[in-house]
């Protein structure tokens, strides 16, 4: 198993790989780059612009003075620094990406294609609307896929990201309450939430409420009916749930938040395990964001940008946010906020992300209704087979099937010194990203599976062989491969309690040569 | 289906494993009565082929800003972006990673979110940065909210040259809580007096430079009145290529600078996506929105790079966080990043000079025609004239002869009796011959 040349003490003089330490510092191909200010310089630059003509300034007495500070690199240098810090990254490009709830499926480059195309790409949100018919009707085409896929009568399409389309969420739902008189001040979220939806619900001026979990890893109905009153406006609710369980009594919780006069958020993060199969407006869902980085293939770009479309019921459509696209008089307009207006307003400037509703869209035609359908089938049975292949040998909190993710505990790593951090870190070193680890927060040391039905039964057997023999590794004892992994990183554990107790949060030039 | 690799052979043994005859029966949790049987009613799945043409067909239907004579801003800019920055940013390695949760496998992202930070720290002449928010506009309400955490108070003042859609986003991020938002009426002739308006209860002022309507205004003494009152300072900055021309928020005074970034590195796109900047200073690092990303070291003592201070954040401190914020702009961050290393400090502020100098062409040309007035005294690439006829109509009309003129302010403002305001933007990206179209055309439409 250490055919990689893995030190088997902790000695830092044989060099992270146990390989020859080397003048430069580079060891190969794993090659070190130095910071942007520390390559480049204030006099380089790697553009070549037009001369400013003469002209009288008409900058009043505002003129920027000083040097700012900026580094320039070449354009051959700028290549160099970026090829090389990308290649310090983990990406879905190089391997199976298995982020529990992060849906980190393939992103077809034909997506990319599209959205670059100029009609997409080179049009401004504020040109005249007969100059960009298409970019609404892309725009219209999308909400109808989103409306029919979900059975819900209202999108709004501009919501920049899942917690964004919270909020907006959220914000009809607390309109709608004051259309009726009274908002209410409580909204209940389940234990096993994502950290967005208590923080969304605060951000709405609403106090949350947890509610607990049954055994079998769904919310608990009974506790639910006891903590609905008329001080309720909403359940936040994903479906199916962060452990990766379809809530067997979802219809009955839409009844039962209904009678009590309040109203349904589902969380659609995990949207991936249903799509065309299970429409939530048949589950008695008001409103649902989609992330369409996860379900429908946008890339996460390390972190953003995304788009999370909101669909609604017909009870909340009258408060959509604004603006909205609509067919009149023979072609598409944004309706914006009128005085009549439910609406709660906007929520963003401009209309969305068009660049993520044009890679949605390519995801969306190339699939097909038929398609999207094995996409959920897919994504479900490779969680499935994964659970299946594993559950002998490490503990699944909960019994299956479960839906497109699997959830594990610590349980199997009780009687060894490996923790789940351990154990992830030592999945780098077999060449895999690591699942979700410490989510949900309802069961210890949660390992959370997601692998995405674009993975091949080939990487995934892979990946079960190497989940596997780590298993194997940790229950002999074999512990400096866990305590002290990864080894085989572009770097090693980083101490992240030094970097949070004094904050470095940008470069500074040297004491010596302070400019301002 | 290309992006589907099981075979069927693929499929029946992973069942077997699992124990099961059929797909559906991993759906058993479902009620039978809504586990669809069939497809939805939508088309079925596409060649590559087919897709690309379906979807050029809707792209050919709209007008592309670089094939006219092309003046709208207001938010948002056409800047000529290396093609350096559009390959880097679609390496997959970059591309296709999540958000950098495995510092140990993410140093890529990470270390170039530090330099981003830096960079927007630098030209906002502030202390920090986080590593970027959805856009401008939400950023703006972000600031408005950490306003209130680090003062307490609930009295936001906002100027009438706030950008009116950013002003909405304030608002509406506002209704539910308590704060009270004085939104003062848009001031195309920068005439308003902010200072007045700060109080003891104020939180914060919010004021946009160069403004709305291309004003570029010295907020120094606004700065020292808010100080004064224990209030702070919020600036928004749309066009941020502008701060290689004109003095720095920071160096005016301001608390907290707030950024849409999307003139570097990102494409007009129709509105999104695009990148919010925040800076700050460094006693309120705490009370930020978003990502930080901070320098540390690993466990052999080399340098590295990871997310901190995330005690502030959502996935921590859940209902407690200082914003619900998730996901947000990383692979813009990188665009914009890329693109101010290519153009380095001396290639920034040529870009700007040059962005200031071909308005000031324009302005000059406009300026001669009979009937428009230019309102400002100071600009930097975008300004507002008075026309003597309602600008959405010249607008529509010079549309009409594929000339995209600037944005009436009567679309953002409606019934505010400014009918016949238009705002223009110029950057590097316009030519001569398209200020001649303009001149030209608005010369006829006026005539």
């Amino acid at each position: 198993m250490n055919r990689q040349g893995r030190p088997t003490t902790s000695g830092a003089e044989q060099g992270p790989t146990g390989v020859v330490e080397t003048v430069s510092g580079h060891q190969g191909l794993a090659l070190e780059e130095p910071l942007l200010y520390e390559r480049g310089s204030p006099e380089m630059t790697g553009v070549d612009l037009p001369e400013v003509p003469a002209v009288t300034s008409r900058l009043g007495q505002m003129g920027r003075e000083g040097d700012i500070g900026l580094a320039g690199l070449s354009e051959p240098d700028t290549l160099r620094h970026y090829t090389r810090l990308s290649r310090q990254n983990y990406a879905i490009d190089m391997g199976v990406y298995p982020l529990g709830s992060c849906t980190m499926k393939h992103n077809p480059r034909l997506n990319e294609k599209m959205a670059r195309l100029p009609g997409f790409t080179d049009i401004h949100p504020l040109q005249p609307e007969e100059t960009v018919q298409g970019a609404l009707g892309l725009m219209d085409m999308l909400g109808h896929w989103l409306k029919t896929l979900t059975g819900m009568p209202g999108v709004a399409l501009s919501p920049k990201a899942g917690a964004h389309g919270e909020l907006c969420g959220l914000m009809a739902i607390r309109a709608a309450l004051e259309a009726k008189g009274n908002a209410r001040k409580v909204v209940l979220v389940p234990e096993s939430a994502h950290g967005t939806n208590p923080a969304t619900a605060a951000l709405c001026g609403y106090q949350v409420q947890s509610i607990a979990a049954t055994s079998e890893g769904r919310v608990d109905l009974a506790a639910l009916k006891e903590a609905l009153n008329e001080d309720v406006a909403a359940v936040m609710l994903t479906n199916p749930n962060t452990c990766g369980l379809f809530e067997r009594d979802i219809i009955n919780i839409a009844e039962a938040v209904h009678a009590a006069g309040a109203y349904f958020y589902c969380d659609g993060a995990n949207f991936n395990a249903i799509v065309g199969k299970v429409r939530p407006g048949d589950l008695g869902v008001d409103c649902m964001h989609i992330n369409l980085h996860k379900t429908f293939s946008t890339p996460h770009g390390g972190g953003g940008p995304g788009s999370g479309p909101v669909v609604f019921s017909e009870a909340l459509v009258p408060y959509m946010p604004r603006p909205l696209v609509e067919w009149r008089d023979g072609g598409f307009t944004m309706e914006e906020t009128d005085e009549d207006s439910q609406s709660f307003g906007r929520l963003t400037a401009f209309h969305g992300q068009m660049g993520m509703f044009v890679r949605a869209m390519s995801y969306m035609l190339s699939h097909g209704a038929d398609g999207l359908m094995q996409v959920a089938e897919d994504a479900v049975l490779a969680a499935n087979y994964v659970m299946a292949s594993l559950s002998d040998v490490m503990t699944a909190s909960y019994a299956g099937p479960c839906m497109h993710e699997c959830l594990f505990d610590d349980r199997f790593l009780k009687d060894s010194n490996v923790t789940t951090l351990d154990f992830a870190k030592a999945m780098i070193d077999e060449g895999f990203h690591p699942m979700t680890m410490y989510f949900p927060l309802v069961v210890h040391g949660a390992m959370l599976i997601e692998p995405t039905e674009t993975e091949s039964k080939k990487n995934l057997d892979e990946f079960i062989t190497s989940l596997r023999g780590l298993v194997a590794a940790a229950t002999q004892g074999d512990n400096d491969r866990f305590s002290a992994a990864p080894y085989l990183a572009p770097r090693r554990r980083l101490d992240e309690t030094a970097a949070a107790r004094k904050p470095i949060l940008r470069w500074s030039p040297p004491p010596a040569s302070t400019t301002n | 289906m290309r992006y589907l690799p099981f075979t069927a052979q693929d499929r029946s043994d992973m069942l077997s494993v699992i124990g099961v005859d059929n797909v559906d029966a991993l759906y058993c949790d479902v009620d039978p009565d809504v586990l669809l049987s069939q497809p939805v009613d939508l088309p079925k799945h596409a060649t590559e082929l087919s897709v690309e043409r379906n979807l050029t067909s809707l792209a050919r239907q709209n007008t592309v800003a670089g094939e006219v004579p092309f003046f709208i801003g207001a938010g948002a800019y056409r800047h000529h972006v290396p093609a350096t920055v559009d390959y880097l940013i679609q390496r997959g390695e970059f591309l296709t990673a999540y958000t950098p949760y495995q510092p140990e496998i993410s140093q890529g992202t990470l270390q170039a979110l530090f330099e981003f930070q830096t960079q927007v720290a630098q030209i906002t002449g502030m202390d920090v940065a986080n590593a970027s928010l959805y856009d401008g506009s939400t950023g703006c309400g972000e600031a408005v909210l950490m306003a209130r955490r680090i003062t307490r108070r609930k009295k936001a003042v906002l100027s009438g040259g706030l950008h009116p859609q950013y002003r909405d986003v304030v608002k509406t991020v506002t209704t539910f809580t308590d704060d009270d938002v004085v939104i003062n009426p848009p001031a195309p002739t920068a005439d308003e007096d902010l200072i007045a308006q700060i109080d003891d209860e104020t939180s914060c002022v919010v004021v946009q430079y160069p403004d709305f309507f291309g004003h570029i205004q010295d907020f120094s003494a606004l700065a020292a009145a808010a100080q004064e009152k224990k209030a702070l300072l919020v600036v928004v900055v749309t066009e941020i290529v502008s701060l290689g021309a004109i003095s720095s928020p920071g160096a005016m005074g301001a608390d907290i600078v707030v950024g849409e970034g999307q003139s570097l590195g990102n494409g007009l796109n129709f509105g999104g996506p695009y990148l919010g900047l925040l800076a700050t200073r460094q006693k309120y690092v705490r009370q930020m929105p978003g990502r930080l990303c901070g320098e540390t070291i690993d466990a052999e003592g080399r340098r590295g790079f990871v997310l901190t201070l995330s005690t502030r954040e959502q996935h921590i401190r859940r209902e407690k966080a200082t914003s619900n914020i998730c996901t947000n702009s990383g692979l813009c961050s990188l665009a914009f990043s890329i693109h101010l290393s290519l153009l380095g400090e001396k290639g920034y502020r040529q870009l700007a000079a040059l962005n200031h100098a071909r308005a000031v062409q324009l302005a000059e040309r406009l300026e001669l025609i009979e009937g428009v007035e230019i309102l400002n005294a100071a600009f930097f690439n975008e300004f507002t004239i008075r026309l003597p006829r309602p600008a959405a109509e010249v607008v529509n009309t010079l549309a009409a002869q594929n000339i995209l003129a600037g944005v009436p302010v009567s679309r953002l403002l409606p019934q505010q009796h400014m009918d016949d305001l238009l705002v223009v933007a110029v950057t590097e990206t316009v030519q001569d011959e398209d200020m001649m179209a303009l001149e030209a055309g608005l010369k006829e439409v006026l005539s």
